[in-house]
């Protein structure tokens, strides 16, 4: 076992290094100038020379980069181009947004796509089955902007229950700021419910023509008791696997929501970054979300050893 | 029990609100802007999106652009001229302080107007300050700026958000709290969320109607109408011109459709053959559909242009006519210039969709004179460090959107790539010239050069489209200048 997390934190670290190499340099490489966006078409080259070298970008790139990835080592994000203040502020700002959004996303995608995963996996082939498969295969499509502009006229402007958009903050109490984010959740997590019960079923239907599903079927057991005891649990690692994914998709994908519902959140800020040329911003935000894919998928991987003993065992 | 003693409660709260707003008219707005300013500072960035929050609402100036463009007093009650046109002396209006307690007085505006003339200043529109030689306290308030050489636009300059007067106390820290003097003091920025301002109870001048005003940021242009239906928010000043059909025939809402100083043209790279043969520009000219292109990129909305100038504007000579939609003659052109069959050139366009829009529409009318455009789409970043800054480019299309900008074709090494002595006279002299009559003909002949050699093609106004709550007074109509003036905003009844 410590083997095994041994190694995967080895990978890990060196993944990060790679990362950090990778986003450096191909931020380097696209073409534009944070200073003269800063500055804008009147400005003369003198003076957006005089600005470059304010920001520090005249430096040699090496330097910039060993300053940069020196500074990530005692979690020091460098200072935003555009907003003058520290990376890692702008970054904590969002994420009180982004991750209670993902994490109400994903926790409502899984309490949907396991019952209907298990609905259809036992019914397979009959009518619940379909119409579920149906209705599966028309979230999978649906374009989620569009879901959520759907959601906004139905439950903001008609009923008038929650805000058309915008976040309030954390300030202004746990329910104002919980009901702005119930639209966007449900909008991001329909689509991955769609995903993820079609996979939940697919490993279940797997499962379910193994031996030893009819050996317990056979000894008596009720057959809600061996889809919910030994099915489901079998069926468990595709389905994990898929939820970290899409944990990671949630935590910074979520561009086109956040902008539908004018959200403050972490895709934003990477969005903003990058048509601003922020370039320091969008470096320490990709590192950040590197780590955090990268720390899901470990987790996920442990929790595999959780839902499998035998991996457990195994050196 | 206890749910129902909240909802109880909430009920009451809200038979009192709706009891209060019956006597006193509302005094708070959220205002819906497309895009974040990058921070707070007038003085220091080019982006719109700065003046759209802080001008005239936090920061003021010596003077100010009012809502049709003309120049009003602001910080400076008055002012006097010297015969020879190149010493002001500004009277300053006394009792005045910035947000955070500090006196404003004529060192302050010295401060001012030399930072942003100093060597290492990052003020974005620089060349607003070049023709001051030195500025002079004479007393806490009166200060005298006396100039290298007459300036005709001079009190219009000093009236534009780079210009702002600023405390020495809070210039560098404006960026993240802007102080200014103004009737709104800033309140807090949520970052990629909203920036707040309050009325300011220390104001100089009349008071404000408003308590507060919210800016909230609505990148999506499809967010907004729901957001205005939905009633949480109440005005969205630049609103998506493709959107307006929505809400067009709600009674709750004025649509209003007003000019700005935007000139949205096809610019065409001067130097780069066979662009820099005078026929080649003249026949893009005739092979542009005007009508076409504002049904097509800006909802039918925008005026033609036919030079670079506002229609708007009281200088303004209508040149539309002079190359009318003819592909004949476009094509009759490009013979002229050796080319009857065609070339081929590339068109890039930045992000904004009067340019993408725009573009489509642009490359298939070229199409049928023979021109055979291949689209290349940019962001903003690309477009100012390809096209702007290494004029590596055929054609693109842009909108002009700073006022009174037409010199911007005798500035060397500018990216039109346009090379014309005769003009760069013209404007030079326009510089020197502080008679209205005379000022007035030079603007004229600047406009005729440009559209004679068909310099770019000169496309259309772009509009300002206002959406806002019907109960509302008070919003500009025009955008003169990029600005969401508050100072007279109010609710009726």
């Amino acid at each position: 076992m410590s083997a095994y997390l041994l190694k995967r934190l080895i990978i890990a670290a060196a993944t990060l290094v790679l990362a950090s190499m990778v986003v450096f340099a191909v931020l380097e490489i696209i073409p534009g100038d944070p200073a003269r966006l800063m500055l804008g078409m009147n400005a003369s080259a003198e003076q957006v020379e005089v600005l470059r070298n304010q920001m520090g970008l005249n430096a040699p790139l090496a330097l910039r980069y060993l300053h940069w990835a020196g500074g990530l080592l005692s979690l020091d994000f460098g200072r935003s181009y555009t907003y003058s203040v520290p990376v890692i502020d702008l970054v904590r700002e969002r994420v009180v947004v982004s991750l209670p959004l993902a994490l109400i996303a994903l926790a409502l995608s899984t309490a949907i796509a396991i019952p209907v995963g298990l609905f259809s996996a036992s019914r397979r082939g009959r009518a619940g089955d379909a119409i579920a498969m149906g209705v599966a295969q028309f979230g999978v499509a649906v374009p989620n902007f569009w879901f959520a502009l759907m959601l906004i006229y139905l439950f903001a402007v008609w009923l008038r229950l929650v805000p058309a958009g915008g976040f309030p903050g954390w300030g202004a109490g746990a329910w104002p700021a919980l009901k702005s984010l119930l639209l966007p959740a449900v909008a991001l997590a329909l689509p991955q419910a769609a995903i993820l019960a079609r996979v939940a079923r697919s490993a279940l239907i797997e499962v379910l023509n193994e031996d030893y599903i009819r050996t317990a079927r056979a000894k008596g057991m009720p057959y809600r008791a061996v889809l919910w005891r030994h099915a489901l649990r079998n069926a468990m690692i595709p389905v994990l696997t898929i939820l970290g994914l899409q944990f990671a998709f949630l935590l910074a994908g979520t561009i086109i929501i956040e902008n539908v519902f004018y959200l403050p959140g972490l895709g934003r800020l990477l969005f903003q970054a990058i048509t601003q040329r922020d370039l320091i911003v969008v470096e320490s935000v990709v590192m950040l979300l590197v780590a955090a894919v990268i720390a899901v998928n470990l987790l996920v991987d442990l929790s595999y050893a959780v839902v499998d003993p035998r991996l457990r065992s195994r050196q | 029990m206890k749910l129902w003693k909240t909802v109880l409660a909430a009920a009451a709260a809200l038979a009192l609100a709706t009891a209060t707003s019956a006597f006193a008219a509302r005094t708070d707005l959220v205002i819906g802007i497309p895009l974040e300013p990058p921070h707070l500072d007038p003085t220091a960035g080019a982006a719109a999106a700065i003046d759209e929050v802080l001008y005239a609402n936090v920061f003021e100036g010596l003077t100010r652009i009012g809502p049709n463009g003309e120049v009003l007093p602001d910080l400076a009650e008055s002012w006097s001229i010297s015969d020879d046109g190149k010493v002001y002396t500004f009277k300053l209006h006394t009792g005045v302080k910035f947000h955070d307690g500090a006196d404003f007085s004529a060192d302050d505006v010295k401060f001012s107007l030399d930072r942003a003339r100093a060597d290492n200043s990052v003020n974005a529109q620089k060349g607003l300050f070049a023709a001051i030689d030195k500025v002079d306290v004479v007393d806490p308030a009166t200060v005298k700026v006396t100039l290298k050489n007459p300036q005709g636009s001079f009190l219009y300059n000093m009236g534009w958000g780079d210009a702002v007067i600023v405390s020495p106390k809070s210039a560098d820290t404006n960026k993240e709290k802007p102080i200014g003097t103004g009737p709104f003091k800033f309140q807090d920025w949520v970052k990629g969320s909203s920036i707040t301002l309050v009325k300011s109870d220390a104001y100089w001048g009349a008071p404000v109607s408003l308590d507060k005003a919210e800016f909230r940021i609505v990148p999506d242009a499809a967010a907004a109408v729901p957001a205005l239906l939905s009633g949480d928010i109440q005005a969205f000043p630049f609103f998506d011109p493709d959107s307006v059909a929505q809400v067009k025939d709600d009674p709750r809402f004025h649509v209003v459709i007003g000019s700005t100083e935007g000139e949205t043209i096809l610019s065409i790279n001067n130097k780069k053959p066979p662009f820099d043969k005078v026929e080649v520009r003249q026949a893009i000219s005739y092979a542009l559909d005007r009508k076409a292109i504002i049904d097509g990129a800006s909802a039918g909305l925008g005026q033609p242009i036919g030079s670079h100038m506002s229609p708007a504007n009281k200088d303004y000579v209508d040149l539309t006519g002079r190359y009318p939609h003819d592909v004949a003659k476009a094509k009759e052109l490009l013979k002229q210039a050796g080319l009857e069959n065609g070339f081929k050139a590339t068109l890039k366009l930045p992000p904004p969709s009067y340019a993408r829009l725009g573009g489509e529409i642009i490359a298939s009318e070229l199409r049928d004179v023979g021109i055979d455009l291949e689209i290349v789409p940019v962001e903003w970043a690309q477009w100012l460090d390809q096209v702007f800054t290494k004029k590596d480019y055929d054609l693109t299309i842009v909108s002009h959107t700073e006022p009174n900008d037409i010199d911007i074709y005798s500035r060397k090494d500018y990216y039109f790539n346009y090379d014309n002595p005769a003009f760069d006279k013209v404007i030079a002299d326009l510089n020197l010239t502080s008679d209205e009559a005379k000022r007035k003909e030079l603007l004229g002949e600047a406009q005729k050069i440009l559209a004679d050699h068909a310099v770019v093609g000169f496309l259309y106004e772009l509009p300002k489209v206002g959406v806002w709550d019907a109960k509302l007074q008070g919003l500009w109509e025009n955008a003169p200048i990029q600005a969401n003036d508050l100072t007279k905003v109010k609710w009726s009844d």
